[in-house]
């Protein structure tokens, strides 16, 4: 019965999820509103399981002066402070001037910005990498990356620009690129994946697929 | 003194006179004027709005009406500040109308949501202006439509926007079931090699010699993503794998649910090949949900513990680059899989080995062999093939202008 | 070890210094760019600029910190120009950080000298109204009624004590919608759920990563103008006259993009001077 249990409910909800799809009447209106806040709930209470499991790792590592534990140290003491932080703040803890707030503007917002800056660095380096004429279709890549990259940026204001051009070729060019081949090989991936969606979903649904539900077939 | 009395009288007389006469077609709000203003109110009437149209909306659960007209013919010229719609039940009286929403000049459609099921209503549509009154003071002069039809609002138990729909996914479906079902039945179903998927033997037994760690990253996203199923669903070969050749196994997770699912996969994982005393809860670890949080610690902890080989199985976002050159640069064994275009690119780029869209989904089944498994692939496959069938004869029919084939296909929004 | 072997195994660091420098000295130097506007955001700025003063706005902020760089300076741009022509401002993200970033973009253009003088009133002229989780079933709610989304501000005040929310019900009361997305949920939703149900006038503004998915809507006619990327932020920038951080960036992207490509062909050069590398199975092997 452990596993009959949730191979049922997963059935019935599946089911029913893809009945409400074609069904306006309710209650099958709500369902999927429904669901999704019950999910949003279980999420968020969730979280603690989450958050305490990272403070938990991270205090037994202090205790015993594991390998690079003094990372630990300040992960404990950013999660004691944001989270100080936030309940001091009561309801209008987002408020500007408030301590979350602070933190969040000076030390939060530029930490991620920082993190996504990263990106281009590392598409320098792996496009230094990747980008190799092996072959007739990697160059084609290599040509097709070369316009884009320059049609984004403002190369045409600088090199066409001032000959009186109207026209934008590189733009252009990096337009119809994105437009047309780029976003029919996306889509043809797009339909892939929609068919392994449907399928994994199907495999689930009629208990095929019971991997996730921990171990053996 | 007495011609004065008698004027003023006449005035008076005649303004109740017009106003009563024509209360049924225009309303001046003179509540707050004064009388001088009062006495020489002439207000330009506004042209009422032509035809009403209505309709129960199609395709819902009910208490919704769809309410169309024709533009005042002074709405082209800006005359009309605002249209009101009111509502009155079937058989009520006139002085029923409710205003129950307005629409600004020009706009000729507003749907009510506030009618009720089954109950017959009636709508008009006014038509508002602005008139100067001879003091200066705004006055608003309103022109009413003729009464709409009867119409009454109803619940769909099928929305039929959704037709072709419904039609895919029955013919998917029933293709993909009819090939599990033949496949149970012992029918060999052929799968070609997936490169990513043959390398993961190699990774792990890499990891094993070099004894160092394997880690594992399921994506950033909760249970609810098909693709995070996927990447445990691969987990749970992988943790097989690492107990048989008893090579270490790290998890780290951006969502609690995914770190409570991980762990028991993990754990059964241990347990089906005889070594549940290898497994320590702590092999699945909660990071954090910060999509960048999450990136940083990975790479701090793939930079310190230098693993030999790193798995990337699950939804990922623009954290994907920063995970794989981090671990591209310390030289571990990259297999990534992800069905989210557009971060595709970034782990070609800087993997050994990935997992294109459907070829994710398809893991579970490759490596474990199981025909039921395989069999759905094959159905999938089948139902690619129906459909680029249909993108064939689309864009042939298409491009020669014969019929909008495309409008068979178009899902009209509800 | 020849110089071309050398290229091809470059330490990484060398491509990270040079790219940083390239995005540093052209910030430095303070040139001034003159940078044409595309038609995706010159139809934005039509309708934009059109919006009588009083006008209701209603903006989206639907993104995280780390999106910041592309997407602040065409929402702190469209922040100052409301306030400078009178639009109202009723403002909420379908991210959690959402109406964080908008405080910032708030606070930036009251901090402007343009607007020194001006008497901005919360609740009056503008209001956040917060985050609200729920993805689209959100906008749906909105459609009914924003009350039903949003019974209180990001301040804890209720909707019906809020003046500027007086004639506000649902998005029949709005004359202009922007949305400023990384995502999801994001312009996709806002035009499968606003635009298609509620004919919202739509303009949006995208990362570059996610520019491409909106262009279908805008060829549609669903948006009326579409910002990608930072070069679509600069592009508003310069539209509404407010060239800011945006504008000074893009050529320092110009740069960088073109320090990319060089290294590119020098790697192609090497390659070809030297032959192809191993992967790391063969190498182990």
């Amino acid at each position: 019965m452990r596993r009959e249990i949730p191979l049922i409910i997963t059935a019935v909800v599946g089911i029913a999820f893809v009945i409400q799809y074609f069904i306006p009447h309710s209650p099958f209106d709500r369902f999927e509103q429904l669901f999704s806040d019950w999910f949003f709930i279980i999420a968020a209470c969730a979280i603690w399981l989450g958050a305490l499991n990272l403070l938990k790792l991270s205090i037994i590592k202090v205790q015993r002066q594991k390998k690079d534990w003094q990372y630990s140290v300040i992960v404990i003491v950013s999660w004691l402070t944001m989270a100080i932080a936030g309940f001091a703040g009561g309801r209008g803890f987002q408020t500007p001037g408030t301590a979350f707030d602070w933190l969040y503007v000076n030390i939060y917002t530029p930490l991620s910005a920082t993190m996504f800056a990263i990106l281009a660095f590392f598409v320098a380096s792996a496009s230094y990498r990747a980008f190799r004429a092996r072959n007739v279709q990697a160059t084609l890549l290599l040509v097709a990356g070369f316009l884009v990259m320059m049609g984004r940026v403002l190369f045409d204001d600088i090199f066409f620009a001032p000959l009186g051009w109207d026209f934008q070729p590189l733009s252009e060019i990096s337009s119809f690129i994105m437009n047309y081949p780029n976003l029919a090989g996306q889509r043809a991936i797009m339909i892939g994946i929609a068919l392994g969606t449907v399928s994994t979903a199907l495999r689930i649904m009629l208990g095929i697929e019971r991997s996730y539900l921990g171990g053996g077939d | 003194m007495i011609r004065i009395a008698v004027t003023t009288l006449l005035i008076i007389a005649v303004t109740c006179a017009l106003a009563s006469a024509q209360e049924d077609t225009i309303q001046v709000v003179t509540d707050t004027l004064s009388d001088s203003a009062l006495a020489v109110i002439q207000p330009e009437v506004p042209s009422p709005a032509g035809k009403v149209l209505v309709n129960d909306t199609p395709n819902d659960n009910g208490g919704s009406v769809q309410i169309n007209w024709t533009a005042s013919a002074d709405d082209t010229d800006g005359r009309i500040e605002r249209y009101e719609i009111e509502r009155k039940e079937v058989n009520a009286s006139d002085d029923t109308y409710k205003v129950i929403g307005d629409a600004t000049a020009g706009q000729t459609r507003i749907t009510d949501n506030y009618a009720e099921n089954g109950v017959e209503y009636v709508y008009r549509v006014v038509a508002v202006s602005l008139a100067q009154a001879g003091d200066g003071e705004m006055l608003e002069v309103k022109s009413y439509s003729e009464s709409s039809a009867i119409v009454k609002a109803s619940a769909q138990w099928f929305n039929t926007n959704r037709t072709v729909v419904l039609i895919f996914a029955l013919v998917i479906g029933s293709l993909i079931v009819n090939y599990i079902s033949q496949a149970r039945k012992g029918k060999d179903l052929f799968i070609r090699k997936i490169a990513g998927l043959e390398a993961v033997d190699e990774a792990v037994g890499r990891a094993t010699e070099m004894g160092k760690k394997i880690y594992y990253v399921p994506g950033t996203q909760d249970m609810e993503n098909i693709q995070t199923i996927a990447g445990v669903t691969i987990l749970g070969r992988v943790a097989r794998l690492a107990a048989q050749y008893e090579t270490d196994l790290d998890v780290p997770v951006s969502r609690s649910l995914v770190m409570v699912t991980a762990r028991e996969i993990v754990k059964e994982a241990y347990m089906n090949v005889g070594r549940p005393d290898a497994f320590h809860e702590d092999t699945v670890h909660y990071l954090t949900d910060d999509q960048f949080g999450y990136a940083a610690a990975i790479d701090g902890m793939v930079v310190r513990e230098k693993p030999a080989t790193i798995f990337y199985m699950g939804a990922f976002y623009a954290e994907s680059l920063i995970l794989a050159e981090t671990g591209n640069s310390i030289g571990a064994i990259q297999i990534a899989g992800t069905a989210m275009p557009a971060q595709l690119p970034f782990f070609v780029a800087a993997c050994d080995y990935t997992l294109i869209g459907e070829e994710l989904f398809a893991a579970s089944a490759y490596l474990s062999k199981e025909p039921k498994l395989l069999g759905s692939l094959k159905g999938q496959d089948i139902s690619k093939g129906l459909i680029l069938a249909v993108i064939a004869i689309g864009v042939i029919i298409q491009t020669l202008g014969v019929y909008d084939f495309a409008s068979l296909f178009r899902i009209a929004a509800d | 070890m020849g110089f071309w072997d050398k290229m091809l195994a470059i330490d990484r660091r060398w491509i990270f210094l040079f790219v940083g420098l390239s995005l540093l000295i052209p910030m430095s130097l303070g040139i001034e760019t003159k940078l044409s506007i595309s038609p995706e955001t010159a139809g934005l700025f039509d309708v934009y600029e059109n919006l009588p003063p009083g006008s209701k706005v209603l903006m989206s902020f639907d993104y995280d910190p780390p999106s910041a760089p592309e997407l602040q300076p065409m929402a702190d741009a469209a922040v100052k120009y409301a306030f400078m022509h009178d639009l109202k401002l009723i403002i909420m993200g379908l991210w959690p950080q959402g109406p964080l970033q908008a405080e910032i973009s708030i606070q930036r253009a009251l901090d402007s000298p343009e607007l020194k003088d001006k008497e901005v009133e919360y609740g009056v002229d503008y209001v956040n109204l917060g985050f609200q989780a729920g993805n689209e079933f959100v906008i749906q709610r909105m459609g009914s009624d924003f009350r039903e989304a949003f019974a209180m501000d990001i301040r804890g005040n209720r909707y019906e004590d809020i003046p500027i929310l007086k004639n506000v019900k649902n998005f029949s009361n709005i004359d202009f919608a922007f949305n400023f997305s990384a995502g999801y949920p994001g312009t996709v939703e806002w035009v499968q759920v606003a635009v298609d149900r509620y004919d919202v006038v739509l303009g949006a503004g995208n990362t570059a990563v996610q520019a491409p998915l909106a262009y279908p809507y805008l060829g549609a006619g669903q948006l009326v103008g579409l910002l990608g990327g930072m070069r679509g932020g600069a592009e508003f920038e310069v539209a509404t006259g407010f060239s800011a951080k945006a504008t000074v960036f893009m050529l320092s992207q110009t740069f960088a993009h073109a320090i990319v490509i060089l290294f590119i062909i020098v790697g192609n050069v090497a390659y070809a001077i030297t032959g192809r590398g191993k992967s790391k199975l063969e190498a182990d092997r």
